[in-house]
């Protein structure tokens, strides 16, 4: 295949056009020059990819080479010297130039590439005013490969940039070079789409327009644009992108480099979830509910209204008859102001951890959910373990990481209640039913306490003791043991399960029995912000201790009389949408801020204040590294809506709370990071044998192992129309295991009804090879489980 | 490469033993993690397998077979020229047009099987009997031009009543 080139440290001298420079041996000849700041033309080189040069355009003269060489794939020697603007290497470039136009269409006016397209670009510098060429050009037929890409394949000038792509980066290779010579083009393989869930990036790689972006196409040019600065909010990496604004419109985004996080990189779920900005629901002013009717009413009015909800709940109740729900993806200035108004409330219950359900560990784990090595660290670690852990769908950019590490010849092992279809190998792999995944990482831990020799905390000894130890537990603990950087990723499968507290102990003994890491992959897109800035019960800002509350978990099993909702949809973004209407119902004031009113939150709420979503708000946000981005506002904010810290200022001010005074949004950062400042080492010593442990469930029957549908984990995302039409987003189906639905007599594609927590829903039935004995594969955050209960839990199926 | 195509689950069932006995045989003679070496021969197999053509199921049966992206099985399919992606006829004739053939008069051998058959080159015989394979490069047999290929055999120093006698011996 490919040259790829290594990685020697043993340095050369060359001079590149009478500049003499000291470069790596075996590195490119276009490395060096990329580094120097010399500019040579290309199409197929890409930094990030495998090396093609099939696209010639960076041809250099090369001195006593008998003919011009492609900088890309020409390893420098001692001595070299090359000429990149020589009477030769123009000659060749220009000949290039010629021969990569000869097909292509120039129909730049009506091609959304043009004005930021390098065939362009590059056509102005090497190419001719007129056109030799006055035969038939070919045009090829395009393919349609789903709703977020759109070919034009005659502009395609062969790179294979995206074939390259999806082959080494995404790992799907669903694009291909099909026929040769003359009449070879790129396509899908027999009618399939591009369902990676990294698609997009094949658009900012492809150097002309032939794969464009398909829900922008024909709305704006390139020069109209302005681009601002932002931050992605779905999931923790904080992918830096660049939203492109037209009158002050989001009209799209792209990556911004940044190599600690996205490198050059953007999932589809960052770069198209702005698209449900727009939608229907958004709620553009404050509303509230006057006898079962939503009024329109200003601002003053709707503080007024909240404001007074908040206060007669706390007077007549007391402070811990009101809970407060946050959405794990607000800035963090909002997790500040938010915990010091409910603590100004006397109320202590506070959470952002809607999607998890066991928090027994609570007081024995040290609750900063940075990640203990960077995410950065995966890409060289030696071992990996994923436990509960659909990596490519929770952080894609992540599964990307994962994806490189196994290139690079890490072994990863995955203890998973699903066979997900990863794009990565597993050298261990154990696909247990939910309810057995405490006993296999028990027998882990026990393996690992045998080769250690390092005795287990009482509170785990007996459960690990029961477990059964395998060849496969033990390979698995001898490689965390042997291996000098391994690493644990700690998944959303897991900390949503029933017993997330026992999966988590046992992760952090066996991390630091066997000199691993433990990193866990949290849900949302600033869950390090929240809890940094103390919006859960028992902490407050910077880890601090505060007077103890009530969980997510419980403010809904014990329904409190009052609820302030932040950016929260109770039938999607709760672990258990039943018990969150049950709660709902019962409570006498719900306040909701929200940027979108669903059917559920117009259901409950008393009032709802218009919240400016992250692209149109500011905001700082730490990624699961922990590092801080600041985010301006990119587009205009559409209607009233306000950024969250002036919804809470002004709340504060009404309530006549204390600290609510400021009035930009730098005077709440500071004061907030000072008190970050402050705070203590994070490496306190966590005694896992506090951790308050009953013993772990392990019912009969069958669980439902219900994952956060990729496309579903926010509200912006649910309102994507054009994410919600991928593959990825077909969710309307009840996964079974061949043995299950035989026992049930159920056979593929029959309607099976499924009953959860008093929930009932019809939905055609699909036999799963990938799924365990014992597990229901049922997504949740999604529409046809909103009126059912715990992702993680039981479930009961039957025929219809 | 790990990420499975979920749509071509299954399709090896397309394939029979002596295809799969063909295929394991080329699979043993490369590194283990190699698979995709062994694509040309394996879509040869399912080629002779599938009446002289290969279909886009028999296509992804492969893959599947192979574990393989289907992208890489047909990519290869639509590659090379032995390798028939639309229904052909029972004999693929393939008659040599380049240089030393065609110094040699092939083009005017070309036109008289074309009149005789009474099709152009990529076309099969309305009989399903003959298919004239459009000729892509040089077959390697210069020294015997002009030359052409029937169903993988060599026939050389032709003229057109070798031809003729050639293609009426086909039934």
């Amino acid at each position: 295949m490919s040259t790829q080139p290594a990685n020697g440290t043993e340095m050369v001298n060359i001079e590149v056009d009478g500049i003499a420079m000291e470069v790596p041996k075996n590195s490119m000849i276009i490395e060096a020059t990329d580094k120097a700041g010399i500019s040579i033309p290309r199409f197929c080189y890409h930094s990030k990819l495998s090396i093609a040069a099939n696209c010639r355009m960076c041809l250099v003269d090369v001195e006593k080479a008998p003919k011009p060489m492609p900088a890309c794939a020409t390893p420098v020697m001692d001595g070299m010297k090359v000429y990149t603007h020589s009477r030769r290497a123009l000659d060749a470039q220009h000949g290039v130039m010629e021969f990569l136009l000869i097909n292509h269409p120039l129909d730049c006016p009506i091609c959304d590439q043009g004005g930021e397209c390098e065939l362009q670009d590059q056509a102005v510098g090497y190419g001719r005013s007129v056109s030799r060429f006055v035969e038939r050009k070919r045009v090829v037929a395009d393919h349609d490969i789903g709703p977020l890409v759109q070919t034009d394949l005659t502009r395609c000038i062969q790179c294979t940039r995206c074939v390259r792509f999806l082959e080494e980066i995404a790992g799907t290779s669903e694009l291909g070079m099909f026929g040769r010579g003359d009449r070879s083009s790129i396509g899908t393989s027999l009618e399939q789409g591009v369902d990676s869930e990294l698609s997009g990036n094949v658009i900012d790689l492809c150097p002309v327009g032939a794969l464009t972006n398909k829900p922008f196409r024909y709305s704006a040019r390139a020069w109209e644009l302005v681009a601002k600065p932002s931050i992605a909010a779905h999931d923790g990496v904080g992918s830096s992108l660049w939203y492109h604004i037209r009158r002050g419109r989001v009209m799209r985004a792209v990556p911004r480099e940044c190599e600690s996080t996205n490198e050059t990189w953007l999932s589809d779920r960052d770069r198209y979830s702005h698209f449900g900005l727009n939608a229907d629901d958004r709620v553009l002013e404050p509303m509230i509910k006057v006898d079962g009717d939503w009024q329109t009413v200003s601002w003053d009015e709707g503080i007024r209204v909240a404001a007074e909800a908040l206060r007669s709940t706390v007077t007549s109740h007391g402070g811990e008859q009101l809970g407060v729900l946050m959405s794990a993806s607000v800035a963090t200035e909002e997790y500040y102001l938010a915990q010091r108004l409910a603590r100004g409330l006397d109320c202590q219950n506070i959470d952002y951890r809607l999607r998890e359900q066991d928090f027994s560990d609570d007081k024995s784990m040290s609750r900063t959910t940075a990640f203990a090595a960077p995410m950065a660290a995966i890409d060289s670690a030696d071992t990996l373990l994923l436990v509960g852990s659909n990596i490519r769908q929770e952080a894609p950019i992540l599964g990307q990481r994962v994806r490189k590490a196994w290139r690079n010849g890490t072994r990863i092992s995955a203890i998973n209640p699903l066979a997900w279809n990863f794009n990565f190998g597993l050298t261990n792999s154990l696909v247990v039913a939910p309810q057995n995944m405490v006993m296999e990482l028990a027998a882990v831990a026990s393996a690992v306490s045998d080769i250690s020799a390092k005795a287990l905390p009482a509170n785990l000894q007996t459960v690990c003791n029961e477990a059964r130890v395998t060849e496969v537990h033990m390979a698995i603990a001898e490689a965390l043991k042997n291996e000098a950087n391994s690493m644990l990723l700690l998944g959303q499968a897991a900390q949503a399960h029933v017993d997330a507290a026992w999966l988590r102990t046992l992760c952090r003994w066996i991390a630091v029995s066997t000199g691993a890491v433990l990193n866990i992959v949290t849900h949302g897109g600033n869950a390090t912000g929240a809890a940094m800035a103390g919006a859960l019960p028992g902490q407050g800002p910077a880890r601090s201790t505060v007077e103890s509350g009530l969980n997510a978990r419980e403010m809904l099993v014990n329904p409190v009389k009052g609820y302030l909702l932040w950016a929260v949809e109770p039938e999607f973004d709760l672990a258990n949408p039943a018990l969150a209407d049950k709660a709902l119902s019962s409570a006498e004031r719900v306040v909701a801020v929200s940027a979108f009113a669903s059917t559920g939150l117009k259901a409950h709420a008393d009032v709802i204040l218009p919240l400016a979503p992250a692209a149109e708000a500011e905001g700082l946000f730490f990624t699961l590294d922990g590092q801080a981005f600041d985010s301006e506002p990119a587009g205009t904010v559409s209607g009233q809506a306000k950024s969250g810290w002036k919804i809470l200022r002004r709340l504060g001010a009404e309530l006549e709370l204390d600290g609510f005074s400021q009035v930009t949004r730098a005077e709440v950062q500071q004061e907030m990071l000072t008190e970050f400042d402050q705070a203590g080492s994070s490496s306190a010593e966590v005694d896992l044998a506090e951790a308050g442990l009953s013993a772990p469930q392990q019912a009969e029957g069958l669980h439902r192992a219900g994952e956060v549908a990729m496309y579903s984990v926010d509200a912006l995302c649910r309102r994507s129309e054009f994410l919600q039409q991928t593959a990825a987003a077909q969710n309307d189906f009840v996964g079974l295991n061949a043995a299950d639905a035989a026992e049930l007599a159920l056979a593929d594609g029959q309607q099976a009804r499924v009953s959860q927590a008093g929930g009932s829903i019809t939905l055609p039935l699909r036999v799963c090879s990938e799924l365990p004995v014992g597990t229901v594969w049922l997504k949740s955050a999604t529409v046809v489980a909103s009126g059912l209960g715990d992702s993680f839990g039981p479930i009961k199926v039957e025929a219809v | 490469m790990s990420h499975k195509a979920e749509f071509i689950a299954g399709k090896k069932d397309l394939l029979d033993g002596s295809t799969r006995e063909e295929i394991d045989h080329w699979v043993g003679k490369f590194p283990a993690e190699n698979k995709r070496s062994a694509l040309i021969q394996a879509l040869i197999a399912a080629q002779n397998q599938n009446g002289g053509w290969l279909s886009k199921d028999i296509i992804e049966a492969v893959a599947d077979y192979l574990d393989l992206p289907p992208v890489w099985a047909y990519e290869v399919a639509s590659f090379y020229s032995m390798l028939d992606t639309k229904p052909v006829g029972k004999h693929k004739v393939n008659i040599c047009t380049n240089i030393s053939c065609w110094l040699n008069g092939a083009e005017d051998l070309v036109s008289h099987v074309e009149k005789k058959l009474g099709i152009t080159l990529g076309e099969t015989t309305d009989d399903k009997r003959i298919t004239l394979v459009v000729e892509e490069e040089c077959l390697a047999a210069c020294c015997g031009a002009p030359m052409m290929v029937v169903d993988g055999h060599y026939h050389e120093n032709l003229d057109t009543d070798k031809i003729d006698k050639i293609l009426d011996g086909l039934d």
